[in-house]
């Protein structure tokens, strides 16, 4: 068993999230209180990772990222950005994968606040970017930490999305998941139960702590 | 202040249309009287500029808020409004401190200071607001809506959730605040005995129009009782003496015992609204 398929499996989950949560913020806020005709079919495109095979994400993004492509070509001549067979492909990949599970949690946590508490914050004359990250957004923390650890997780225990754009590279796009594949795929299963355990461990670990620190009983150990 | 607003508004019981025009002067005090679900707070929303008329115009003093011939709508944060939520709205993130200060410009404001002693919330400036009670929680709101020093003071049924004592000390800290700062002031109310003590007019709401608007005691009164002297107060209880009843009502801080018969107390129960007045007895004047 390497080390570098684990490294690389939470490199992309860190780095996922952390734009993610940029991403989906405002998306969520749009969301939350939009009254246009647009937010059901908004909506419908952010939940359809979830219920669409990964695979046919990976098969269109593949072909997006394709340089011949009109999406890869413009990518190659303006950024000179190759997305297929990369580390950063797999970035972008896995953002359109988990958009939900960070969109979803806030949008909830936002349409379940007060909207007196957003009409109070106008009245006194505060902005709307000042309302959101001054008052709705730290009075949705149990969301937002459910939003973060779900997508964190979700983009851990992708597969089908990584194998398609990925491929299976090392120390590029091999992650822990493609990688107890190979070994399996190889016999070698003493190495693909080394990945499979610890991916259940640290899984079930930040599920736990997830449901620990929301259910109230980390405040409820500690005092 | 001139008000004059259009609205139509969907909800649960059908289409409202609101249709008022009316003139409020500086400085007054006026009460929202009616029933719930005919627009009494929408009415102070469009005020505040959260809900925008279809068609009108909303003047303070000289500032046009909304115009809709001129195409004129200004933002709520440039309105000079402090408005007092129903269910009071305090930050739950931030203590009663940082409540008030989130509201000023400079958080080292003087009248943050002023605000709390005023309303008696210096011991409970670090707490949290869902440590509070309904009536702690009423007095930051107040506060709150009024760090921005704003000429316009918008209290949405601000006592409902309150009990009598507390109501009545309310009452007094909302009366203060309206002279002191000489504020003009509206009140959404349903409590007759409240608009009777605070309000220097009442406009009765119906399915969106004005119908009534007086002094609360033409109102209240019917001004067919041409009293000497009458108080307004609350019935705290009925009980049977011999024949006749004893009934207790509370005024201001007076418990009064008014002697009735069986058809007087027919329609009254603890807790009703009374007029109490005598016609034909001249009352005692003594100095204490």
């Amino acid at each position: 068993m390497e080390w570098s398929p684990i490294i690389l499996t939470f490199e992309l989950a860190a780095v996922t999230t952390l734009i993610l949560f940029f991403l989906a913020t405002p998306m969520a806020y749009w969301l939350s209180f939009t009254k246009s005709q647009f937010k059901p079919i908004v909506e419908t495109l952010v939940a359809l990772p979830i219920v669409l095979p990964p695979t046919v994400l990976g098969f269109y993004l593949l072909i997006a990222f394709s340089p011949n492509s009109a999406v890869g070509q413009f990518l190659n001549d303006v950024f000179g950005i190759q997305l297929a067979f990369s580390f950063s492909g797999l970035v972008v990949a896995s953002i359109f994968y988990s958009l939900p599970f960070m969109v979803q949690p806030i949008q909830s946590g936002l349409s379940n606040l007060s909207s007196s508490l957003t009409e109070a914050s106008l009245t006194l004359g505060k902005s709307k970017f000042t309302t959101l990250t001054k008052i709705l957004l730290p009075n949705i923390k149990p969301s937002i930490l459910t939003g973060i650890v779900l997508t964190f997780a979700h983009t851990i225990g992708e597969f089908g999305v990584v194998l398609m754009i990925g491929g299976n590279i090392p120390d590029k796009t091999r992650v822990a998941s493609i990688a107890i594949y190979n070994e399996v795929e190889s016999l070698n299963y003493s190495a693909a139960n080394g990945y499979a355990i610890f991916l259940l461990i640290v899984t079930f670990s930040v599920l736990l702590l997830v449901y620990t620190v929301n259910g109230g009983f980390l405040k409820k150990w500690m005092s | 202040m001139k008000l004059s607003l259009a609205k139509n508004l969907r909800g649960a019981n059908g289409t409202l249309k609101i249709n008022i025009d009316l003139e409020i002067g500086d400085g007054k005090l006026v009460t929202l009287y009616g029933e719930s679900g005919v627009g009494k707070t929408s009415i102070l929303r469009m005020i505040s500029g959260l809900l925008q008329p279809d068609d009108g115009l909303i003047r303070f003093s000289d500032a046009i808020w909304f115009d809709s011939a001129l195409k004129v709508n200004v933002k709520p944060q440039q309105r000079d409004v402090g408005f007092v939520f129903q269910d009071y709205a305090l930050f739950p993130n931030m203590t009663v401190k940082e409540n008030l200060e989130f509201a000023a410009a400079d958080k080292e404001d003087e009248v943050i200071d002023e605000l709390l002693v005023l309303m008696e919330l210096v011991d409970l400036q670090d707490r949290k607001p869902d440590t509070l009670s309904g009536g702690q929680k009423q007095r930051v709101a107040l506060a709150r809506a009024l760090v921005r020093k704003p000429k316009l003071l918008l209290l949405d049924e601000p006592m409902s959730a309150l009990d009598r004592k507390m109501r009545s000390k309310l009452q007094e800290y909302i009366l203060n605040v309206h002279r002191k700062f000489g504020l003009t002031t509206i009140l959404v109310s349903h409590e007759t005995g409240e608009i009777f003590k605070m309000s220097d007019e009442v406009l009765v709401l119906s399915e969106g129009a004005i119908t009534f608007r007086d002094t609360p005691a033409k109102l209240f009164s019917g001004n067919s009782l041409s009293g000497k002297f009458k108080f307004t107060g609350e019935v705290v209880s009925i009980e049977k003496e011999g024949v006749v009843y004893i009934v207790s009502v509370l005024i201001g801080n007076d418990l009064v015992k008014v002697v009735a018969d069986s058809s007087e107390i027919e329609n009254l129960k603890e807790g009703d609204q009374v007029l109490v007045a005598s016609k034909a007895f001249n009352p005692i004047i003594q100095k204490i």
